[in-house]
This record gives structure tokens, sequence and C-alpha cells, in this order.
């Protein structure tokens, strides 16, 4: 049966892996609008260097779940350093591609995670910024980042 | 999947087989070019002449008033560019329609703007009704077209074309109307209410696609928009589709015979789901107007979930059918439509059509009754939208 996602996209759309709030989250990033039809929010749990649990919420089409979905596979129980490097490419690659218009909804992912490590920073005392970098979100007028 | 629940039918709709039956002998044995002069070629001709007094019979025009065309697009861009051209030469360059127009108007509109033409789009209220007031007030001496669609594919939102053919009529001006939604589900009377030209498609009645027509009124020199042959008059060219041509005839005699009996029943199963729908999902509403609306229509938006979700978990349940938001139309923006009847886009984002046929039973509306409320609700319980939704938030 032809579908516009891929199986692998498909599967993590009617899976989402950890999905829901994390009650003892020491950092959430939310990046999106609910104007522009897209808002990722992720939960993280640091532990010493490491981000021990992660969940997400996502409001958005099927490939903006399903990356958010494996963007916190990828990064459950790596090192903050680890998860600073995953790029969106990298979360379009695990995914076996997207289409070309959805490609945003992987940068939303990347940039998700990134804001949530910025809190946990900005929760411990530590400007963020020289850390993690500039956070990408929507614009004011624009939906595409 | 079990089976499948097609509920699109504004998208497009089911060819029905006799509809096929009647098209087969000019897809196989009567090949013959309608314009031959031989028997074999004539054969078509009659077939094509026939089809156009079935649709001057069912819409109330003269049969020297219907031109086929491809289909919808090519029907609203001829009667569009080509009414403009002409008047333009009297010095008017001026076009009323409105906000909620499909983009087979909307686009050729945008494209007259860049030629000169001044357009004006009628704004719509919340329920997607132009104001009458308004239309008069926008006419102007050098207004030369009104374009203004029967119904509107989306929301299902009825204007009052018979109110609109007449002002029209009183103020000489040209009144062109998109009826592609209209023709075949509802009554549709081109005399009687005034209207100068319509454009229709035939497979959004249960014929096929790639075939419409645009009537035009005897006595408009519209000119041509495919320039080529002879065929249509001199004013259409290009080989005639007979088989589609047939086919769009009989789809509409069948659409229009059972019209009666047709309406009520598919109004019956709709409004079953809209009350199911509005009663059991919270923070749910119909879009569109509740009385003048297309029989089988109901349009709703679920606040706190993305629609394109919403499609594809219906999908997986082997329901088809289509939404406004943003990710389903491929831009950024939440449909037009959606955003004139003034819904938020976030609201818009979560809108959900569907479009009965005939065909539609009422284990179907029992079965969206049940799937409907259980997807939105999955939606929600992983949306940041619906968490501040249900703590109070604002969240647009």
């Amino acid at each position: 049966m032809a579908q516009y996602y891929s199986d692998f996209v498909m599967e993590h759309f009617t899976n989402p892996r950890n999905v829901g709030e994390l009650e003892d989250a020491n950092g959430v990033g939310e990046i999106g609008n609910a104007k522009c039809g897209d808002i990722m929010k992720m939960y993280i749990k640091v532990e010493g260097d490491r981000i021990v649990d992660i969940k997400f919420k996502t409001f958005g089409c099927g490939s903006a779940i399903a990356t958010s979905s494996i963007a916190t596979e990828m990064i459950k129980g790596k090192t903050i350093e680890e998860a600073l490097k995953l790029t969106n490419k990298a979360v379009v690659e695990a995914l076996g591609g997207l289409p070309a218009h959805k490609i945003h909804c992987s940068v939303l992912a990347e940039q998700a995670i990134k804001a949530a490590i910025a809190d946990y920073y900005k929760r411990q005392g530590i400007d963020p910024t020289p850390i993690v970098g500039e956070i990408q979100d929507h614009h004011e007028e624009a939906c595409d980042i | 999947m079990d089976r499948l629940i097609y509920v699109d039918n504004a998208a497009t709709t089911r060819i029905l087989p006799e509809v096929l039956d009647k098209m087969m002998p000019y897809l196989t044995e009567q090949y013959g070019n309608p314009s031959s002069l031989y028997s074999f070629g004539q054969n078509a001709r009659q077939a094509i002449d026939e089809a156009r007094d079935t649709v001057a019979k069912y819409l109330n025009c003269r049969s020297d008033e219907v031109f086929f065309t491809s289909g919808g697009s090519e029907s609203d861009n001829w009667a569009i560019r080509m009414a403009a051209h002409m008047l333009e030469k009297k010095g008017k360059k001026h076009i009323i329609s409105t906000a909620i127009e499909h983009h087979a108007v909307l686009h050729t509109l945008n494209a007259l703007e860049k030629q000169g033409f001044e357009v004006t789009l009628l704004p719509v209220n919340e329920y997607g009704l132009i104001s009458i007031e308004d239309l008069k007030n926008a006419i102007r001496d050098d207004t030369a077209l009104v374009t203004i669609m029967f119904a509107n594919n989306e929301i299902g939102t009825i204007q009052p074309v018979a109110e609109i053919g007449k002002i029209c009529r009183e103020r000489g001006v040209l009144f062109h109307t998109d009826a592609v939604q209209a023709v075949g589900h509802i009554p549709v009377d081109f005399s009687g209410m005034n209207i100068d030209m319509l454009s229709l498609s035939a497979h959004k009645f249960h014929g096929p696609k790639g075939v419409g027509a645009l009537i035009v009124r005897k006595g408009i020199r519209l000119p041509s928009l495919i320039e080529g042959g002879a065929q249509e008059k001199g004013r259409r060219a290009g080989t005639e589709n007979t088989a589609g041509i047939v086919g769009l005839a009989e789809a509409l005699k069948l659409s229009c015979e059972k019209m009666d009996e047709v309406i009520p029943s598919i109004k019956a199963k709709r409004d079953r789901l809209i009350e199911g729908i509005l009663k059991t999902v919270e923070r749910s509403r119909l879009n569109g107007d509740p009385v003048h609306r297309l029989p089988g229509n109901a349009n709703f938006s679920f606040e706190g979930i993305e629609g394109e979700s919403l499609l594809l978990l219906l999908d997986f349940k082997g329901i088809c059918a289509s939404s406004g938001s943003a990710c389903t139309s491929g831009s950024l923006d939440p449909s037009h439509v959606l955003l004139a009847i003034g819904l938020p886009h976030a609201i818009a984002h979560g809108s959900l059509r569907i479009t009965l046929s005939d065909d539609n039973t009422d284990e179907d509306i029992d079965l969206l009754l049940e799937v409907i409320p259980q997807i939105v609700s999955q939606l929600r319980s992983m949306s940041p939208v619906w968490e501040k939704i249900v703590k109070g938030e604002k969240y647009e």
C-alpha cells in the first residue's frame, strides 16, 4: 500500500517512544508555536553530565511527532556533550528520510533538545549560551525556521 | 484494515458503474473523431450533442450555452480571464469575488491583478456567508465581473446565488459562479438564478475525472481560452473527450434524478455525525453555516491537535478524510477559508472535513463516531497545547 511517509516514520508516529511529561525533570525546553501548527516540548533529567531520562509532548503533524520520538531515543542515556552534537540531519537519516517540506520538523526536534539543555544550565545558574549556542525558534512573522 | 470508509467526497467521488457503462463504447470501439464527416465520427458527434442536451435539461440552460472543458479549473480560468479581457476593452478593470473561493479562482484573480486589474474580495461572516449589502456597495461603474462560488468546498456554505444573480443582472454586471461543489448535489437553476457563467466538474458528482463544462449565457461573446480547432462552436479547441462528456451527462442525470430522495438521507447521516461529535468531543466546533450547507459536508475544529496527525491516524483505520491544516495544504498557513471565517491559526490547524455521499451508510457514521473521539483524545494526550488549554493558559 502506498504511503505518504516511510514505514519507519509511521512506526514512530503511531507508537511514539518517551511520550509524556517527566515529573522530576530538571530541564524543560519548548520550541515552536500553535499559530504555526507545531510545538515540541522536551523534558530532560540530567544526572552528572548524563541525560538519564527524557520525555516529550508534541502538537503537530505526523513527522513532528515521529521526529520527537526518534530524537528522544537517540539522546536518552547520552552525555550532554553528545546530545548537543545531535543534528537535524542525523534525525532525518535515522528516520530513513522525510518529505522535503517536513525537514523543518527535524530542526524543531534538534532545537527543542538544545532548549531543554539550556534550561538545565540556567537552573544551575550557568549561562547556557556559550555551551548551547543560540536557540532557533519560529520568527514572529514567518513560520519556517 | 477492514474496509475503506471513504468520506472525502468533496475531493472526488466514486464513478458510478452505470456511468462507466455508458462511457465504455467511446473508449473502445466508438473511437471516431466527432469532427469527422463519416458516420463513424458522426456517431461520436451525436453522443456529445445528446450529452449537451442532458446538461441543459438538468441545469435549466440552453444546449448551445454548454461548453465542455477539461474540468473545474479550466472552466474557472476561462470564464474569469476571458471575461476580464473582453470587458477591459470597455474600460472595465474591476472584479468582485470572495475571500473563500477555490484557488482556481483566487490564483486566476492574482494573475489578473498583476496585469492591472483591481480585485475586491468580499469578506464572509463567521458562517462563511457574504453580505448582499457588501456586494451592492462593491459594484462600481467599472466592475467587469462578479465571481462568487455557489457552495464552498471546505465548509460547505451555500451562498445566496439567486439574490446575487438578480443584483448583478439589475446592475448590468456579468456574474460567474464556480458551482463545482453544488452541481449534482443541490438544485442549480442557471436561467432562474440569473447566472451568466457557471463552472462544473464531473468527478465531483460520480462522473469521470478530467471533464467539466462552462455554461455561458447566450449573447455573451466570451473569447476562447484554448485556441486551435473549431470544436465547441469554435469556442474551445481540442478534440472532444467523447467518453468523458458522455460520462459527465450520465452522472449529472443520475445525480439530479435521485436528488430529492438523496438529500434528506445524506443530511440525516451528516446531522447525526455533527451532533454526535459536538456532544462527545469537548472543545470542538462545527465550521460553516448550520443551515445553508451542502448536504454531505461536516467540517470540525478540535482544539489542541493538528489536522495532519488526525488524518494519518484515521487512514490507519481505513478512513479517508481531509483537513485544512498547514501541513496538509503543503504551505505554512492553514486554510484561507477557515481564517476568513475568523478561526485563529491554532484552531484552524486542527480541522477535519468529512464529506459524505450516497454511498455512506449508517454503519460508517457509527464508526466515525467511535473512532474520531478516540483519535482526538490520543493526540491531545501528547499535545503541549492541550496541556495549556486544560490548565487554562493562553496558547495562541
